[in-house]
């Protein structure tokens, strides 16, 4: 089996600028964060047509962020990767950055943020990377700061790579430690490609947990379903996804977005999506 | 760094810290950039801030002019569109781009480069 890459490194050295760009220019890897941040956007029911102050845990270059401004939100991110936020940068992001590390709590006042997703940050946590780390310390101060940044009532989705059973009971643990109600979603959980782990994170009392995604059906059938090509039902297709490859397509895409929805956009041309130097 | 984000912004974090709130901002570079404006938004937005926080903010990066010092001295104003603009201007359009925050009780600074503020801190203060 691959090595996990929080095995490797810690986080802001894993994703230096080498990794950075070639992450943020994997169409596949592309596919696969987008398809789970729209689901972590539907587990996160918002109430309908509102337009919500949000957070990214563990923002990386903005590709989650991204599906967040595609339903209308604003949002912070939060990263430890100077060089995944230079590349959110670059890419014009609508959303809000800052550099700092979850596992030291979240710098945010009592009831900002209407919800908060994390996609495929969290397994990062469960290191100690650190002589001083402690993962169960790092991930109370995780939760708790955020269950007091979140408005009563709203959700947080975090989407992560469990290495073990040990290592998802410490995070349920924590996490209703800090006074989370909630548990796990797991989509296509008989399938090993396509299957999806989803902590749902509720402040207002416990209510039901959302249905997860390919319960049912064979494991064949899933695996040739596969997860990316799940499209959140009832919503249409935003992306074509084929197009963001490179961070030139990711830019053009946003720009005839919103020329469709007829907002102000910089006309196209050879400096498009380049890299600035300097300040304006 | 918006001032939206700035307004949520605190340094409790920091070990023996307990407010942290609100951060003083020293600006050496702000920028103006158009971002769409949203009525509802906005109003809800306005329920969230602390408006004497925003104001400070927005004092010292040269743009107190744009709103009232108290939100009281504006009636309805969800109901006024000008008012509303101005503050969706003032928390969503203002950015600062270098500069520093500082923990109002400890004087820890947090550096702004490139529009990012490092909420990074050492080992030995949390
Ligand atoms: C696989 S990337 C996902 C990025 C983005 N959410 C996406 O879907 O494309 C994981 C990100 O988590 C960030 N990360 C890991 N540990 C972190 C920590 N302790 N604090 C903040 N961010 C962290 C990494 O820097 C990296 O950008």
């Amino acid at each position: 089996m691959a090595r996990r890459p929080e095995h490797l490194a810690p986080p802001e050295i894993f994703y230096g600028v080498d990794e950075s760009r070639k992450y943020t220019s994997n169409s596949r890897m592309i596919d696969i964060q987008l398809t789970m941040s729209e689901r972590a956007v539907e587990l996160m029911a918002l109430p309908e047509d509102r337009h919500c102050l949000l957070l990214d845990l563990g923002c990386g270059s903005g590709l989650s962020g991204s599906v967040l401004e595609e339903h209308g939100h604003t949002w912070v991110g939060v990263d430890i990767s100077k060089a995944m936020l230079d590349v959110a940068r670059d890419r014009e992001v609508e959303g809000d950055l800052l550099l700092g590390d979850l596992g030291q709590g979240l710098p945010f006042r009592a009831g900002a943020f209407d919800g908060a997703i994390s996609i495929s940050a969290l397994q990062w946590l469960c290191n100690a990377d650190k002589a001083g780390h402690k993962p169960a310390k790092r991930l109370l101060a995780f939760f708790s700061s955020l269950y007091a940044s979140l408005s009563r009532g709203s959700r947080a989705v975090l989407q992560f790579y469990p290495e073990n059973n040990q290592q998802t009971e410490l995070v349920m643990a924590q996490a209703t430690r800090a006074g989370f109600f909630g548990g796990l979603v797991i989509d296509f959980p008989h399938s090993t490609k396509a299957k999806k782990v989803f902590l749902v994170l509720m402040t207002g009392g416990a209510q039901a947990l959302p249905q997860a995604l390919g319960t049912g059906a064979s494991e064949q059938e899933e695996d040739q379903v596969g997860y990316s090509s799940e499209r959140v039902r009832g919503k249409p297709q935003r992306f074509q996804r084929k197009g963001l490859k490179n961070s030139r397509d990711w830019v053009q895409e946003k720009k005839e977005r919103r020329r469709r929805q007829g907002k102000q956009t910089a006309n196209d041309s050879k400096y498009s999506a380049r890299r600035r130097c300097g300040k304006f | 760094m918006k001032l939206l984000t700035h307004n949520m912004l605190s340094s409790r974090c920091i070990k023996g810290v307990s407010v942290g709130y609100p951060l003083k901002i020293s600006a050496k570079n702000v920028r103006l950039v158009n971002c769409d404006f949203d009525t509802d938004f906005t109003v809800r937005i306005i329920q969230k801030l602390d408006w004497n926080a925003l104001w400070e903010a927005a004092e010292s990066v040269g743009h107190a002019d744009d709103i009232p010092k108290n939100l009281s001295d504006i009636d309805d104003y969800d109901k006024n569109d000008e008012f509303l603009r101005k503050v969706h201007h003032v928390v969503l359009e203002v950015e600062v781009i270098e500069g520093e925050l500082e923990c109002p009780e400890t004087g820890r600074k947090f550096p702004i480069e490139d529009g990012v503020p490092n909420m990074l801190l050492n080992e030995d203060e949390v």
